[in-house]
């Protein structure tokens, strides 16, 4: 157990020379958790008074993270990703393995304290799962030897520092490349400003066509103009680096081997708008990233292309600090991600105002994905006709996909927007596949008949997830596990997305056990198209998105379960009368409801 | 259409600088049902009940600046069901019976359950296990009834600047938490004076010691409609 004084040292070290910030608060929370695999109450108790906020914000701050806890989680702290793709590859199985080799119950601490086996939203290793964290590091290629090994060095207590290396390794993949891709890093997009000035710039990523790479697909140029004509005292510029769309890798990639152009494309912005903080907001999934990014950002810093005039720029003043996620899929969304930033719970805001106007401490903030920036910094350097070269009329340039599933050569394939997923399908050795999940568990499920659809914003808008489905799935298991994803990544602030998720997902799950009628079909389709209409933010516009989907484009993966009843109720009648039958001894054939009507 | 104006099912209704639609529309008396909303704070947008369609597009009112020209839809059918479920979803969320409830007649959630002529839950009920908090010489919470709508929260940070209120948790395990070393409100620095003590639209914070004082028939809600008579937090300032 931790003593006050440990905590107290280390919340002293957090503070620096500068002492502690509010909006700092989830960076010493994720702190005092990887240290402690908790936050210790007496480090709630200083934060509290010195932050001057009251100890159940702090605990509500908590409480919305799925990575912090007030319990401790022991010296291995292991989470499955519980993405469709790693329970596609035997991650179930092998969690299942894992918790009797170690006699766990999953999401209980083990007596002694020791371990903690659990699971969490996709960690974006799909491409060489299945996966698992253990204390936010990220283990790939897990197969049963793998899972006794790690239980041999868990029971052993090896500290992770000294585990396999190559249990770690996390492959780039890439497979195809294209005008992102092919970048050798020679040249500078800073040069570029120079010569061409912030309206040079401007102009050219307006000619360019870019769009946002997040999915959403918002005129980059127009994002920034807008930010830099906003008036104000500050702006900001950050990076979407919260990467969890599940079934999405690319920016892992992105940020693993094409750091500096990430981070040229975020400088660029700042000297366009006029910014001189920026800040990358990194998934904690991707904690193994830290480390090599600050190096990146130092090695910059040394060469004159971070921190006060920059490329001998007097005035030129931009610096980037890394702000880790705590595990809420929620953040992605640029206002919640902001919020996040601020070190509160991850709300979407109100809209408006936008972040262009009034972001990161109600400044005019840009927040872009992170293929976005490295495609601006490019831009800025070959120009506009080189990116338009790529792609279609509405979609210009191109999208990298990260592909998962059943297919031969899962990984990163850049494709000129426009590209049809039966091409796609080919390359990346997927034969047969009853379906592509585009767009993550919020995107479209396409059937084979549409695979001559093309990625493109005017058709399949993504952010780069590319899930296939194999003949022989079964694609309700995969409705089922993006209800529950959505369940358990809702913020909660609006009602139909908290609740209506819940009932949509325990709708889904009662199909799936075969108890559903044609009457639970028919509310499956209200509770979505609510969810859809009437939601705060995207998160529940989207999420009913799998089951509407699937309800029309796969209508027998549903109907090949239902009961022949016109209505069942939601729950089991004669089961419900156990506990009386076991109080009262009874359980002849009198004290049973009969399960045919 | 001046460039102050916009339409409400039809009505003309003047709107000022930085007016939502509901900011208009309860200036003009027009009534737009809504939970989380009390114009004397913070607009919120959270419980999604006064979702209205704005030139085609679906928004919360409360939230929804208004705009000259704008054609506003709140009394379609369309609208009435999605509301209708909403508040479903509210009460099967929580534990609300309203038969045994000191705020029935008086309660926001029944009020507008009626006018949108809910007439039955629907949906399943979540039946979640939930306390009563009754260690405050006056005041108690029954967090059965809460239904998140914050009003509690932000009178006590924005008002009463005591920060009593919280929200935590998050997505359908999202609840209010009382700010106190035991999380009790006895312990905590919640006061009977407080705005937060008189803003919960629901039975969720209510006064002990006088229950029933105003039978039931006779209520706020009993004699005439919330389209008419409007939030009960606002009659209860009043001392009605």
């Amino acid at each position: 157990m931790e003593s006050s004084s440990t905590v107290n040292s280390m919340i002293d070290g957090l503070a620096g020379s500068e002492g502690l910030a509010r909006d700092r608060l989830l960076q010493y929370l994720y702190e005092l958790q990887c240290r402690f695999s908790h936050v210790p109450d007496t480090a709630i108790g200083r934060l509290s008074s010195e932050l001057d906020l009251p100890a159940s914000h702090i605990r509500a701050v908590i409480a919305f993270y799925s990575f912090l806890h007030e319990t401790p989680r022991g010296d291995f702290d292991i989470l499955f990703s519980d993405s469709i793709t790693d329970h596609m590859l035997g991650s179930l199985a092998l969690q299942r393995r894992l918790c009797e080799l170690l006699g766990v119950v999953s999401g209980q601490p083990r007596e002694d304290g020791r371990v903690t086996v659990d699971f969490t939203s996709c960690t974006g290793m799909c491409d060489q799962g299945p996966a698992l964290l253990v204390n936010g590091y990220a283990v790939t290629c897990l197969d049963e030897a793998r899972i006794d090994a790690i239980a041999a060095l868990i029971e052993a207590g090896t500290p992770v520092d000294d585990w396999p290396v190559e249990f770690f390794r996390a492959g780039d993949h890439i497979r195809r490349r294209g005008l992102l891709l092919e970048d050798d890093g020679e040249g500078s997009a800073l040069q570029a400003l120079g010569t061409k000035g912030a309206p040079g710039i401007l102009d050219s990523l307006e000619q360019s066509g870019l769009r946002g790479r997040g999915g959403a697909g918002f005129p980059t140029a127009t994002k920034w103009r807008l930010c830099a004509g906003s008036d104000a005292d500050e702006r900001y510029v950050v990076c979407n680096a919260d990467e969890g769309e599940p079934g999405t890798f690319k920016d892992r990639v992105l940020l693993n081997s094409h750091a500096d152009r990430v981070f040229e494309g975020m400088t660029l912005c700042a000297g366009t708008i006029g910014a001189r903080h920026g800040y990358l907001y990194l998934r904690a999934e991707y904690r193994h990233l830290r480390g090599p990014l600050e190096a990146v950002l130092q090695r910059r810093r040394e060469a004159g292309l971070l921190g006060s005039g920059i490329s001998g720029v007097e005035g030129f003043d931009f610096d980037i600090e890394i702000h880790m996620g705590a595990g809420a899929y929620i953040c992605g969304e640029e206002s919640s991600l902001i919020e996040s930033l601020e070190g509160k719970r991850g709300i979407p805001r109100k809209r408006p105002p936008f972040p262009v106007n009034s972001g990161f401490r109600n400044r005019p903030t840009v927040v872009n994905n992170v293929e976005t920036f490295m495609a601006a910094a490019l831009i800025a350097q070959h120009g506009a006709d080189w990116f338009r070269g790529a792609g279609t009329e509405g979609s210009a340039g191109t999208k990298i996909l990260s592909i998962s599933g059943d297919c031969e050569r899962p990984g990163i394939y850049e494709y000129p927007y426009g590209t049809r997923i039966s091409e796609i399908l080919e390359d990346c050795g997927a034969r047969d596949a009853q379906a592509v999940q585009v767009a993550g568990a919020a995107g479209s499920t396409v059937p084979a008949g549409e695979f001559d659809r093309a990625i493109a914003f005017e058709d399949l808008a993504t952010g780069g997830s590319f899930m296939v489905f194999g003949p022989s799935r079964d694609l309700l298991d995969m409705v089922v596990n993006f209800s529950r994803f959505f369940v358990h990544e809702s913020c909660g602030f609006c009602t139909p997305c908290r609740v209506g998720g819940a009932l949509l997902r325990d709708l889904v799950e009662k199909v799936h056990a075969g108890h559903a009628s044609e009457h639970d079909l028919g509310e499956m389709q209200g509770i979505a198209q609510l969810m859809k209409t009437s939601s705060h933010c995207g998160l529940g516009a989207t999420a009913p998105n799998p089951v509407l989907d699937t309800l029309e484009k796969f209508p027998e993966i549903y109907r090949g379960r239902l009961t022949g009843r016109g209505f069942e109720p939601a729950f089991d009648l004669d089961a419900a009368l156990s506990e009386s039958r076991r109080i009262t001894g009874r359980d002849g054939p009198t004290a049973h409801i009969g399960t045919e009507s | 259409m001046s460039d102050n104006t916009f339409t409400l099912d039809g009505l003309a209704i003047e709107f000022q600088a930085g007016d939502t639609i509901m900011d208009a529309a309860l200036r003009a008396g027009a009534y737009i049902p809504h939970l989380c909303h009390n114009p004397e704070f913070e607009p919120h947008g959270s419980c999604r009940v006064c979702l209205v369609e704005a030139n085609g597009r679906r928004v919360s009112a409360c939230t929804q600046p208004a705009a000259a020209g704008m054609q506003v839809d709140s009394a379609s059918q369309a609208i009435g069901d999605a509301r209708r479920s909403l508040l479903q979803m509210l009460f099967v969320e929580g534990n609300h019976v309203c038969p045994g409830c000191e705020k029935s007649g008086a309660c926001q959630l029944q009020a507008v359950a009626y006018y949108t002529n809910m007439l039955s839950p629907h949906f399943t009920h979540f039946f979640p296990r939930r306390e009563v908090d009754a260690s405050h010489p006056d005041f108690a919470i029954d967090y059965n009834r809460c239904i998140l709508c914050e009003l509690c929260v932000r009178a006590s940070r924005d008002v009463d600047g005591k920060n009593v209120f919280a929200l935590s948790g998050r997505g359908i395990g999202s609840h209010l938490v009382v700010n106190s070393p035991s999380g009790r409100l006895g312990d905590s620095a919640f006061a009977a004076t407080d705005k937060a003590a008189h803003v919960c639209p629901v039975g969720a914070i209510l006064p002990k010691h006088r229950g029933y004082e105003q039978p039931i028939g006779e209520r706020l809600y009993d004699l005439q409609p919330i389209s008419v008579v409007g939030d009960v937090a606002a009659h209860e300032q009043e001392g009605d």
